[in-house]
């Protein structure tokens, strides 16, 4: 069994849910990333999503395409993330997922990608502008990788089958059309999505895009088994960026007391 | 599940966010239901024969053939459809099928601007919302078709990503559609992008094809022996190929742009420098940094400048079945003077540079053989651009 699934497994058996933060490798540096995956950890997320940073991201808003060129600024590549990720291994278990465009991976070459990540400890894999249908030569080389599948509300019954046939790992479900980015409320139509895949498949469904606050975390736990949040946490990022030259920890606190107050949200 | 609908052997395809695969599988859905339809097609004959004038003339370029000294070189004539190019050709038969998809909003990316008002123009006339996502740099170097799009009625948004180009449009309207999925159709200018448009957008524009076909059957008793066109995206080019596709005797020649020359970094000649990868929802030859970063393209041409290729080129190429070349701004350039002095045409830069090829290769060639050249637009939106480089102050 995969690290992803005995994490959800575990935490269902406590009547939780996962915390899954979303950073972008190399987002303001390799360095701090490393730092700000494992202060994570330690508050409170249960799964880690590491974006590949990728130029013309077609899924992506406008702030997580700024932390991608905030990234590419210093040059980071693939080799850079899988060494970022052999040094997070080395002090850490927490199930790790990359997020990243296609043509990356398949420049990278799709052998050579699996290999590297069964190699340095890479879960799973979220690839937005691969839709089941595309994805038969990627899962040609990763049977060890979970392949985690975006799902949305206008997809047909008949798609949605597939994707919780196929998703492994967990399903992602995108709770508001559109692309990335934080957003007021959670909306209805990603409650009944989820309820329909819950119904399809025993794969826990996880719901990103648009939850920036921890009510939106609590409102998304009473109906879902996990929630990923990404914009929310660059743009606390960006918000702090004049830190990291002189006061680094001070850095790591903020953006990390941020994900605490969406890990443990209160009622 | 495998669906192979859409590849072009190993190109192609659909990579796209799950979000837009419904509105991929719509718009797949309707194209396969009417474009066999009886009504439709005739429709679409109607508006191309009434509105934009089909069918344009094979023009025999008597004094550019005698000036080059070989092969007989035939103009076909898509500058002289309304609106000056090649492009009407498509958005015609994109915004009939908007039309009876229900939809009310037509976004669309542009280059040049070719594209940008073509697809006003039909906007206008059907009477349809239109947003028009250009590059930055281009709204700048196409100030006229700027211009034009918003006598047109659209909404031009000036794209400021990148490198401000064709590219970062596309990516633009995509995120666009993604966000208005709804009610939007997204017009698409070339034959790219996820299937069903390479399929589609060639479909449109075979008509260049298929009338090139009869009119040399006509002129000449026979077929040509060279077929030769411009590509960015590619979709000029695949429109006049089409129809010869099954008629092996007739070589296909696309033609791409060197810029400053294929060995610098400041050209667009994707299947002369690029290697294989996934752009803007579709599997091709791109030009990408060893990372799989797309780069940074140039064309003194903003239709050509595109990092990525019409998917169905790319088999053609790999299957030996056409050939690329790339000719350089300076060629372009040269060609575009040439044309105007010897024919009294104008042609778009883009034009210009399968007439650049044509003026090293038909001197090379029989005088009884024929070439077909596309001249997919004219030069009017170009004449600043040129005289900057010539160094004329207008």
């Amino acid at each position: 069994m995969s690290r992803i699934s005995s994490t959800f497994n575990q935490l269902q058996a406590k009547g939780e849910q996962a915390f899954i933060p979303f950073l972008m490798a190399g987002d303001p540096n390799l360095d701090l990333t490393q730092e700000l995956v494992l202060a994570a950890e330690e508050k409170g997320a249960d799964i880690i999503e590491l974006g590949i940073p990728y130029a013309t991201p077609l899924a992506d808003g406008p702030t997580i395409q700024k932390a991608g060129r905030r990234s590419l600024a210093h040059g980071t590549n693939l080799n850079d993330i899988f060494s970022l990720i052999a040094k997070i291994r080395s002090k850490s278990e927490i199930p790790l997922v990359l997020m990243g465009y296609y043509n990356s991976i398949y420049n990278y070459g799709l052998e050579e990608f699996a290999t590297e990540c069964e190699e340095v400890g890479v879960d799973g894999v979220i690839i937005p502008d691969l839709p089941l249908g595309e994805d038969e030569e990627l899962r040609a080389y990763s049977e060890s990788l979970d392949i985690i599948l975006l799902m949305s509300s206008t997809s047909t019954e008949e798609r949605m089958k597939s994707v919780a046939e196929n998703s492994s790992g967990f399903i992602y479900a995108v709770s508001t059309p559109g692309t990335t980015g934080a957003r007021e409320e959670v909306s209805k139509e990603v409650e009944t999505l989820v309820k329909k895949l819950k119904k399809l498949t025993t794969t826990p469904v996880a719901v990103g895009f648009g939850v920036s606050k921890p009510a939106h975390v609590l409102v998304i736990n009473k109906f879902a088994d996990g929630v990923i949040v990404g914009s929310a946490i660059i743009e606390k990022i960006e918000d702090n960026l004049d830190l990291i030259k002189d006061e680094k920890e001070e850095f790591v606190t903020k953006v990390t007391d941020f994900i605490y107050s969406l890990s443990n949200p209160k009622t | 599940m495998t669906n192979k609908k859409g590849h072009f052997g190993e190109f192609g395809g659909k990579y796209v966010p799950e979000l837009l695969i419904p509105a991929l599988e719509e718009l797949e859905e309707a194209y396969d239901k009417y474009k066999d339809d009886p009504e439709f097609i005739e429709e679409f004959e109607y508006y191309l024969e009434q509105y934009v004038g089909r069918a344009n003339p094979l023009y025999y370029a008597e004094r550019l053939t005698n000036k080059l000294g070989g092969a007989k070189i035939y103009l076909k004539r898509e500058d002289l459809n309304h609106m000056g190019a090649h492009k009407i050709n498509n958005t015609l038969g994109q915004i009939l099928l908007a039309q009876r998809m229900g939809k009310e909003r037509i976004i669309a990316e542009t280059g040049a601007g070719q594209h940008g008002v073509a697809t006003s123009t039909v906007a206008a006339m059907f009477g349809m919302e239109c947003e028009i996502f250009m590059g930055a740099e281009d709204v700048e170097r196409q100030a006229l078709n700027v211009f034009r799009m918003k006598l047109l009625g659209a909404e031009v948004t000036p794209v400021t990503e990148g490198t401000a180009t064709l590219s970062d449009a596309v990516d633009a309207a995509i995120r666009n559609w993604v966000e208005n999925v709804d009610d939007t159709f997204y017009l698409l200018g070339s034959a790219v992008g996820p299937h069903p448009y390479p399929t589609m957008v060639r479909d449109f524009q075979s008509v260049i094809g298929q009338e090139a076909r009869e009119q040399i059957l006509e002129a000449e008793g026979r077929l040509p022996d060279h077929l030769v066109a411009c590509v960015g995206g590619g979709s000029n080019a695949i429109g006049l190929f089409y129809p010869f596709i099954e008629d092996k005797e007739v070589n296909m020649i696309g033609v791409e742009a060197a810029g400053l020359g294929v060995d610098t970094d400041k050209h667009a000649a994707t299947l002369t420098k690029g290697s294989k990868g996934i752009i803007h929802g579709f599997k091709s030859y791109v030009l990408q940094d060893d990372n799989g970063q797309i780069m940074p393209v140039h064309s003194i041409s903003a239709g050509l400048d595109y990092p990525g290729i019409g998917p169905e080129h790319s088999h053609l190429r790999d299957i030996g079945r056409a050939d690329y070349e790339a000719v350089t701004d300076e060629e372009a350039v040269k060609a575009f003077k040439l044309l105007s002095e010897v024919e009294g045409i104008i042609p778009a830069l883009e034009s210009s540079h399968a007439i650049a090829y044509v003026k090293k290769f038909a001197p090379k060639l029989d005088e009884d053989e024929i070439i077909i050249v596309n001249l997919s637009g004219r030069g009017d939106k170009d004449v600043y651009t040129v005289a900057d480089r010539l160094g004329v102050d207008l």
